[in-house]
């Protein structure tokens, strides 16, 4: 089945089997491998982009429900060469240590922030609740939406 | 995990997709929001032939009130429900069940029409509807029918839909004043299922006798489970501390849970129990500041 998405604003183009998991088509088939497979069972949210704004796991998820839709993965984050306040974030808190949950986590709370400018810390934690970490306990986690927040309120982008 | 494979169709209206359903038979599934089904699918739990993906069918998403029921499409997801500024201030009942379902990533794409039609007795929205009453509507060949969610679900994983049918709009009528609910769920960790919950739903009459009360238990039985002795408890009564006490214990005693890794049956009957105390509570204090 021929596929059409826009990903991080760029078409592309695929053929491919209704059953093919719209992380593989982002990950295998068009070499886009920031984002993350993880549990691959729904549950860590590894895997999650967004999809027409909204946040989603990808693994579960076919890519022919993706087609004709607008995709945005962790790649699309950074914008000529200036990280986005949420990868700075990440980085200023020590939001992350092995790394493998932080595409999730930063698309989760990228789409998060859009909604909600001023996050108390409960309501951060809720948002990501669907994303699993298991290293840092969660609370530099916290801290980097919260410093990218700070960041967005400020015009920061 | 790669599902085995299968033929994708994406009707885009209830005619074509009835039609669908009548020709592919128990080989096709209805593709929804995904998030139960398509697990399923990678496990190899689920391996249907043939998927009819519904998400292109206009006019399944909307949450209004109207003709005396607040309706809600099929295709409604549970994030929509959530932020849903009618769902939050007069079905509090619905709006605590969105908040706990699954986590938040799965509820942007998760929808109630699935959740209610997949029919698995650890899903949340079936408790819900029973105590609040509701009705499903579902579309067929046939036309449209409408079946009181007290018929609809026929055991596990199991629904009163025709092979030809789709569950098309959900309604709950519109409360009457001094009406509340409240749904209260136990779970080991988000996104786990309930190790037991309690839906609740009652209408005070102007002298504070309930006049009308649901209460539906979830993952506590091979199928959602209406309290039916325990509403029969209370309806009549003024609900102070000792008909609340009687009517828990007739919910724990309706209660038919499994042990599992989630606990022994005494501590999940227990539960039940203590949920109802509270859920009732919580009901009454909103019943109190509601119009």
């Amino acid at each position: 089945m021929q596929v059409q998405v826009s990903i991080n604003g760029e078409k592309h183009q695929a053929d491919v089997e209704p059953r093919l998991l719209l992380v593989h088509l982002i990950r295998d088939v068009l070499r886009l491998t920031g984002t993350h497979i993880g549990c691959d069972t729904t549950h860590c949210g590894a895997c999650t982009v967004l999809l027409d704004g909204r946040a989603v796991k990808s693994c579960t998820m076919f890519a022919v429900q993706a087609r004709g839709k607008e995709i945005m993965t962790v790649e699309g984050l950074e914008k000529d060469g200036k990280l986005h306040p949420l990868q700075e974030g990440f980085m200023a808190e020590h939001g992350l240590q092995c790394g493998y949950c932080t595409p999730g986590m930063l698309m989760t709370s990228y789409a998060f922030l859009g909604k909600h400018k001023a996050p108390s810390d409960d309501d951060i934690r809720r948002a990501i609740s669907g994303n699993l970490c298991r290293c840092t306990g969660y609370v530099n986690i916290v801290k980097a939406v919260q410093h990218a927040a700070a960041k967005m309120r400020n015009g920061g982008a | 995990m790669i599902p085995a494979a299968f033929e994708y169709h994406a009707p885009t209206s209830i005619i074509e997709a009835s039609a669908l359903l009548a020709r592919l038979g128990e080989d096709a599934k209805i593709l929804s929001g995904g998030q139960s089904l398509i697990p399923l699918m990678k496990l190899r739990l689920a391996n249907p032939h043939h998927l009819v993906d519904i998400n292109g069918i206009p006019g399944l998403s909307f949450i209004r009130e109207a003709d005396g029921f607040l309706r809600i499409g099929a295709l409604t997801r549970e994030s929509d429900l959530e932020e849903s500024e009618l769902i939050r201030t007069r079905y509090p009942l619905i709006h605590d069940t969105s908040q706990v379902i699954a986590d938040p990533v799965v509820r942007n794409l998760a929808t109630i029409g699935g959740n209610l039609a997949h029919a698995d007795p650890a899903n949340d929205h079936p408790a819900t509807m029973l105590a609040a009453g509701a009705e499903i509507v579902a579309a067929g060949r046939a036309g449209e029918r409408r079946l009181p969610i007290e018929s609809f679900f026929t055991g596990p994983f199991a629904t009163a839909l025709k092979a030809d049918e789709i569950l098309t709009e959900i309604r709950v009528p519109v409360p009457a004043a001094k009406s509340a609910g409240a749904y209260l769920k136990v779970e080991r960790k988000v996104g786990d299922f309930a190790t037991a919950a309690v839906a609740v739903q009652i209408t005070l009459a102007a002298n504070d006798v309930c006049s009308r009360i649901g209460i539906g238990l979830t993952n506590v039985g091979l199928t959602p489970i209406k309290a039916g002795k325990a509403e029969g408890a209370l309806r009549g009564q003024r609900l102070d501390d000792k008909a609340i006490k009687e009517a828990a214990r007739l919910a724990a005693d309706a209660a038919q849970p499994a042990a599992d890794l989630r606990g022994p049956v005494e501590y999940k009957k227990d539960l039940v129990r203590v949920l109802t105390v509270r859920a009732l509570h919580r009901a009454l204090e909103r019943a109190a500041r509601a119009r």
